[in-house]
């Protein structure tokens, strides 16, 4: 998968979902999403919590069995062919699970092992990619010695072992400071450029905007909307938001005074969001009708108020 | 660097498969891994499962032997009554090996450390894991036998070269324990339910016909005794330590043999409906 793929011919699909449903007794996780990822991408779920994420992660990788639809990756249906698909994949798990027995380089030698690869090509794998994890100097250290990032970065280059040509983040910086997230992210983007297709879930809507050529937000198992960050910005949002703060007594009263400023309004509990193509104006005519906010702030929209639109709900609760 | 090259050939190996999902005839890899977590812990409780009944047989089989004299051996012979217990020592010892294993060390991974979790988003699937484990309990089982054995010849309890098939009747009734204990332990959900299995241990270590024969039970209680692994255990131990085999030799054998079969179907079973929803 070299960069010759990436041109106009049409990349082949590697994961092909149709109708994707997965229910827990009652509980329907998956409510029949349809998604395609051709090779090399980088394609998102964004959902808040409980929205099935993880789920159809686990189905991709045939941890989890599907209760109807279909879904096959490149080509086999990981139900049937569990060790067969894993051996291309390279999953990092929402909560990292390294072996904390087992020294940091170890970890990815017996990892390796666990895809039958050998000692010879797992030796100089292993160094290289220490190196792309920043974890040279803490080959031989003990693993629960290691920072979250740190973690995370084990994960991720035990992930790697294998060469996937896809690589499933579950949450991949969910928990990690804003530092550790901009070396992740880093990291992810080199893996990008070299061909490997990522499928990342994530409830920041800053990291799908960071990450995914492409996304679906998803919402109580349902696909909500699907196109790249900023098509469904254009589709679903204006160009700038204004927010004010009224403080919570006033913020849900209001409503009736801001009326017609900006193209839509949308009252939450902490603050009052107008929807406008152009933020100062509208808060000068806020300010025109004699109203005083404590804060106010213009910025551009984001997946945030994609999120927000189609659920009526904010992504991170 | 290059973290994507063409070179996936050296999985197709691990590809060639006939159990489906299951299997991917690499549980080697969950030995090694195994091996290689021991080195850097665990030593005491290894130590401490090799000298409990050790210390047993020194404690009883010296001590109160000296009170109980001579006792009636497997063929009928007088013999001493440390080399009447000391057999069956070295069954309780394999299994204790086997249930700490398959018991504690599992739970934990399984619910603490999310190895399981981990290996079977590999090429690995649950019977690479269980056969895997099993394995390692196995190892463990043998390396107490052999150990054990080698006390009962430096006491002089080893009077005839049978005796030597001990060490593999060992790992047998530690495989019947190792095969089923995974599979209960994966019903376990907390660390009070664990204790359950002490409950059941016990009991069984004490009563099996260790320290005394059968005969003194009333008939319903052997018939329990009866039922249960360990006094099978304890029985073939002691008849190859005299080297006083009879056809109840020959249900000793198949007991563990059913128990091994039972338990792996269960315990793959298990992790499948665990790890594979």
């Amino acid at each position: 998968m070299s960069s010759e793929e990436s041109g106009p011919v049409p990349r082949p699909f590697v994961i092909k979902a149709e109708n994707l449903t997965k229910t827990y007794g009652d509980v329907t996780a998956v409510d029949g999403i349809s998604f395609s990822v051709p090779a090399g991408e980088s394609f998102g779920l964004l959902g808040p919590n409980g929205a099935g994420k993880s789920t159809t992660m686990k189905m991709i990788g045939g941890v989890a069995q599907r209760t109807s639809g279909s879904l096959t990756i490149m080509g086999l249906d990981p139900e049937q062919h569990g060790p067969e698909v894993r051996a291309h994949l390279g999953v990092v798990p929402q909560q990292d699970n390294l072996d904390e027995e087992l020294r940091v380089r170890d970890n990815l030698l017996v990892y390796g092992r666990y895809f039958g690869l050998p000692m010879s090509y797992l030796r100089p794998k292993a160094d290289e990619l220490l190196e792309f994890a920043q974890l040279t100097d803490k080959a031989k250290s003990k693993v629960d010695a290691l920072s979250g990032g740190m973690k995370r970065r084990l994960t991720i280059a035990r992930s790697l072992i294998n060469e996937p040509r896809i690589l499933l983040l579950d949450e991949p910086t969910t928990g990690l400071d804003p530092q550790a997230r901009h070396i992740l992210w880093d990291r992810l983007f080199r893996l990008k450029e070299q061909g490997v297709t990522l499928i990342l879930t994530t409830h920041y809507m800053d990291e799908a905007e960071q990450l995914c050529d492409r996304l679906i937000v998803v919402d109580k198992g349902r696909i909500m909307a699907e196109g790249s960050p900023a098509s469904l910005i254009r589709n679903y949002s204006t160009r700038e938001v204004l927010e004010l703060r009224f403080g919570s007594e006033r913020n849900a009263s209001i409503g009736g005074e801001l009326e017609g400023i900006g193209e839509r309004l949308e009252t939450l509990p902490d603050r009052v969001l107008i929807y406008t193509h152009d933020g100062e104006a509208a808060l000068e005519e806020v300010s025109a009708r004699g109203l005083r906010p404590l804060t106010s702030l213009v910025r551009r929209s984001s997946l945030e108020d994609v999120f927000l639109r189609l659920t009526g709900r904010s992504l991170v609760d | 660097m290059t973290v994507l090259t063409q070179g996936h050939s050296v999985t197709e190996e691990a590809r060639n498969r006939r159990f489906g999902p299951l299997y991917s005839r690499n549980a080697k890899a969950v030995i090694g891994r195994g091996l290689m977590a021991t080195k850097s812990s665990n030593w005491l409780v290894m130590l401490s499962g090799f000298f409990e009944p050790v210390l047993f047989l020194l404690s009883m089989g010296i001590g109160m032997g000296a009170v109980v004299g001579t006792v009636q051996g497997p063929g009928g012979q007088e013999i001493s009554y440390a080399a009447y217990i000391a057999p069956a020592l070295l069954a309780v010892s394999a299994m204790n090996g086997a249930v700490y294993d398959s018991t504690w060390n599992v739970f934990f991974k399984m619910n603490f450390a999310k190895l399981y979790q981990g290996m079977l988003y590999t090429s690995l699937g649950p019977l690479d894991v269980a056969m895997g484990e099993i394995f390692l309990a196995l190892l463990r089982g043998l390396l107490y036998a052999t150990g054990f054995t080698a006390v009962m010849g430096l006491l002089g309890l080893i009077t005839t070269p049978w005796a030597l098939l001990m060490i593999p009747a060992s790992v047998l009734i530690a495989f019947g324990f190792a095969s089923f204990g995974m599979g209960i332990t994966s019903f376990m959900k907390t660390f009070q339910q664990m204790d359950w299995i002490n409950f059941i241990m016990l009991p069984m270590f004490l009563f099996s016909a260790t320290f005394y024969p059968l005969s003194v039970y009333p008939e319903y209680i052997q018939w329990m005794i009866q039922a249960m692994p360990l006094w099978h255990g304890v029985e073939l131990l002691r008849q190859i330590s005299a080297g006083a085999f009879t056809p109840a030799t020959a249900i000793h054998i198949g007991y563990y043999l059913v128990m091994i079969v039972l338990g792996l179907m269960l315990t793959t079973g298990r992790l499948r409906s665990l790890f594979l929803k």
